[in-house]
C-alpha cells in the first residue's frame, strides 16, 4: 500500500510539474521569438515608433501601448464605480437572501464568452455611438464600455470578500458612536477594505489589458495614434490577434514581441496585486 | 483522470487493477491517433483565401473516393509555395501569381476571384474611377461631398497586413500608394461586410463572391463587376487562386487537380461564388 502512495504522489507531483513547465516554455518560446526582433529594430524604434507597416519593415508599437492604456483606463472609469455601488449594495444594503440571487447573476457575467459581449457591442453600441455622438461608431468608447462589462464580476468578486474580511467590530463602533449606516460604509468599511479593493481593480485592469477577441469586433483596430475617445484604435492584443494568421517572417517575430511588452504589462500587474493583497492579510 | 483514479480509489481498493488499464487505454488511445496520422494522404497547403474552397473540394473529392486522404492547411500562399519546394505539401495554394523566382514550379489556374469595392446600401455613390478610388484609400479624400455624397467623413475599411485581399488591393488599386493609417481593419471578409453594411459612411473591399444583399458593389468606371465583365476582361480587380506543384502532378495529386478542373467541381465553385475557369457550365 505505502508503494503504491509513493507512486500515485510522484504521478501527481509530475503533473503539477507540468503545469509549471508548459508555462515555462511558453514563455521562452515567446522571448526566442520576440527577442532577435526588438533588437534588430532597436528597442527604442519598437516601443515608441509611432508606424506600424510590416510589409514596409516599420514596427512601431508606440500608438498600441497607448491605445491598450486608452481602453483600460476608459474600462476602469465604467467599471470602478458600477462594481463599487455593486459590492456596496451586495454587501451591506440588502438582506443576505436577496444577495444569494444576485451573486450567481454577476459571477454569470464572467462566464459569458468574450465574443458575445463583443457581437453585442457590434450590433447594439457601436450603431448607437456611431449615431449619436459620431465618428466610425467602432470606438475607444465602443470597448471601454464593453471591457467596463467584463471586468465587473472580478470587481464585485474580489472587493466583497476584501468587505467581508472586516472585523465586525468596525461596524459596529461606527454605529455605536452614533454615525449613519452610509457615513459607516464610506468613512469606515470601505476605507479599511481599501487595499482588497484595489488589488481587484488591478485584477479587473490585468483581464482589461488582456481582452482580445472583443476588443477586436469592437475597436477597429486602425493603426494610428487615437486622439479621442470617438476614434478607432488598435490594442497590443488586437495587433497579434488580428494579424497573426498570415504573418510570417519578421512580422511573425514582431507579433511575438508586441507578446513580450504585454507579458511585462501583465506581471507588473498582477505583482501589484498580489503585492497589495498580501499587505491586507498581514 | 484524476477524478477517476481518485473515485475507483476510494470505492473499492481495486487501483490496482485500474490503474494499469487506465494507463492502457491512455496508450491505446495515442496509437489510433498516430495510426491515423501515418495513413497515405496528400497535403494540400497555403493561402487561406483559398484554403475553405480546398477544404469544400476535398470533402467532395473524398466523399466518391473512401480510401482516399486529401489533408488541407492554411498558412498562407508563400508558406504554401515553400512547403512544395521543401517537399513539406504535394499541393500549395496560391492567391497570388507567382514570382519570377518560383515560375519553375508547375501551376494550375483552378478559378479566379474578383475583387468588388463595396459600400453601404443607402449610399447614393455607385460609381468610382479607379483614381477616386485610390485617393479616398490613400486619405487624399476624407469626405463623401468630395466625390459627389452627403457632407460626412469617410470611413475606410480595408484588411490586415498580409491578408491576400490586401496584396492584390494594393497591386490593382493603391499602386506605390499607402493605405491610410486612419483605415479601420477587419480581419476577414465577413468582417469587412459586416462593417459596411452597418455604417451608411463606409467603404471597403471584399471577395466579389461574398457581395451580398447587405452591400452595394460599386462599378469602377463604369464597368459593373460581374462574371460576365470578369470573362471579357474589362473588370481588372481579378486575381488567380493557384495550385502549385513541384513538377508535372502524378498519382494522387493529378487525380484531385484532375476532379478540381471538372465540371462537376468548378460549379461547386461557382456556387461559393468564384470565377470558374470553364466559361460555359452545362
Amino acid at each position: 500500500m505505502q508503494v503504491q502512495e509513493k507512486v500515485i504522489e510522484r504521478i501527481l507531483l509530475l503533473i503539477a510539474l507540468s503545469s509549471i513547465l508548459i508555462l515555462a516554455l511558453i514563455t521562452f518560446f515567446i522571448f526566442e521569438e520576440g527577442i532577435p526582433l526588438i533588437l534588430k529594430v532597436g528597442p527604442k524604434a519598437f516601443l515608441l515608433g509611432e508606424k506600424w507597416i510590416p510589409s514596409k519593415g516599420l514596427f512601431g508599437i508606440f500608438p498600441m501601448i497607448v491605445s491598450s492604456f486608452w481602453v483600460t483606463l476608459g474600462a476602469l472609469l465604467f467599471g470602478i464605480p458600477l462594481g463599487l455601488a455593486c459590492t456596496i449594495f451586495l454587501s451591506e444594503l440588502i438582506p443576505p437572501s436577496v444577495g444569494t440571487l444576485f451573486r450567481p447573476a454577476i459571477q454569470l457575467l464572467a462566464a459569458i464568452p468574450s465574443v458575445i459581449y463583443g457581437f453585442w457591442g457590434l450590433i447594439v453600441l457601436v450603431p448607437l455611438i456611431r449615431n449619436h455622438l459620431g465618428g466610425p461608431g467602432l470606438s475607444i468608447l465602443a470597448g471601454s464600455l464593453v471591457l467596463g462589462f467584463m471586468i465587473l464580476p472580478t470587481i464585485i468578486t474580489i472587493s466583497e470578500d476584501a468587505l467581508k474580511a472586516l472585523p465586525p467590530s468596525y461596524k459596529a463602533g461606527a454605529l455605536a458612536l452614533g454615525a449613519t449606516h452610509w457615513q459607516t460604509i464610506w468613512r469606515v468599511l470601505i476605507p479599511a477594505a481599501r487595499s482588497g479593493i484595489v488589488a481587484g481593480v488591478i485584477l479587473g485592469m490585468g483581464r482589461a489589458i488582456g481582452e482580445t477577441m472583443a476588443m477586436i469586433m469592437i475597436l477597429g483596430n486602425a493603426v494610428k495614434m487615437p486622439v479621442s475617445f470617438l476614434d478607432s484604435a488598435r490594442t497590443l492584443t488586437t495587433n497579434i490577434g488580428i494579424e497573426m494568421g498570415y504573418a510570417s517572417g519578421g512580422h511573425r517575430q514582431a507579433l511575438f514581441a508586441t507578446g513580450i511588452v504585454l507579458f511585462f504589462i501583465i506581471m507588473a500587474l498582477n505583482t501589484l496585486a498580489i503585492f497589495l493583497s498580501r499587505r491586507r492579510a498581514g | 483522470m484524476f477524478e477517476l483514479c481518485h473515485l475507483a480509489f476510494v470505492q473499492d481498493g481495486l487501483m490496482k487493477l485500474r490503474l494499469p488499464w487506465i494507463l492502457a487505454f491512455i496508450v491505446a488511445i495515442s496509437m489510433t491517433t498516430a495510426c491515423q496520422r501515418s495513413r497515405a494522404g496528400i497535403t494540400v497547403a497555403g493561402s487561406t483565401s483559398v484554403e475553405p474552397f480546398a477544404e469544400l473540394l476535398a470533402e467532395e473529392y473524398m466523399s466518391s473516393r473512401s480510401e482516399s486522404r486529401i489533408y488541407v492547411q492554411g498558412g498562407g500562399s508563400t508558406a504554401g509555395i515553400e512547403a512544395v519546394i521543401t517537399g513539406a505539401a504535394n499541393i500549395g495554394m496560391s492567391s497570388r501569381n507567382l514570382t519570377e523566382a518560383e515560375k519553375k514550379l508547375y501551376s494550375v489556374i483552378v478559378a479566379k476571384d474578383a475583387i468588388a469595392i463595396i459600400v453601404h446600401i443607402s449610399s447614393p455613390i455607385d460609381n468610382l474611377p479607379l483614381d477616386k478610388i485610390r485617393e479616398v484609400f490613400s486619405g487624399k479624400i476624407t469626405n463623401w461631398k468630395e466625390l459627389g455624397g452627403p457632407d460626412h467623413p469617410i470611413d475606410i475599411v480595408t484588411r490586415e497586413e498580409g491578408s491576400g485581399t490586401r496584396e492584390s488591393f494594393q497591386k490593382f488599386v493603391m499602386g506605390k500608394e499607402d493605405i491610410s493609417l486612419r483605415a479601420l481593419v477587419q480581419d476577414s471578409n465577413g468582417a469587412v461586410r459586416q462593417v459596411i453594411s452597418s455604417d451608411p459612411n463606409a467603404i471597403g473591399y471584399i471577395s466579389l463572391g461574398l457581395v451580398n444583399e447587405q452591400v452595394k458593389a460599386l462599378r469602377i468606371s463604369g464597368v459593373q463587376p460581374n462574371l460576365a465583365n470578369v470573362y471579357n476582361g474589362k473588370y481588372t480587380l481579378v486575381r488567380p487562386f493557384l495550385f502549385v506543384f513541384s513538377g508535372e502532378p502524378a498519382g494522387e495529386a493529378k487525380s484531385f487537380i484532375d476532379f478540381v478542373l471538372s465540371p462537376q467541381a468548378q460549379k461547386l465553385l461557382l456556387k461559393e461564388g468564384l470565377v470558374p475557369i470553364i466559361e460555359k457550365l452545362g
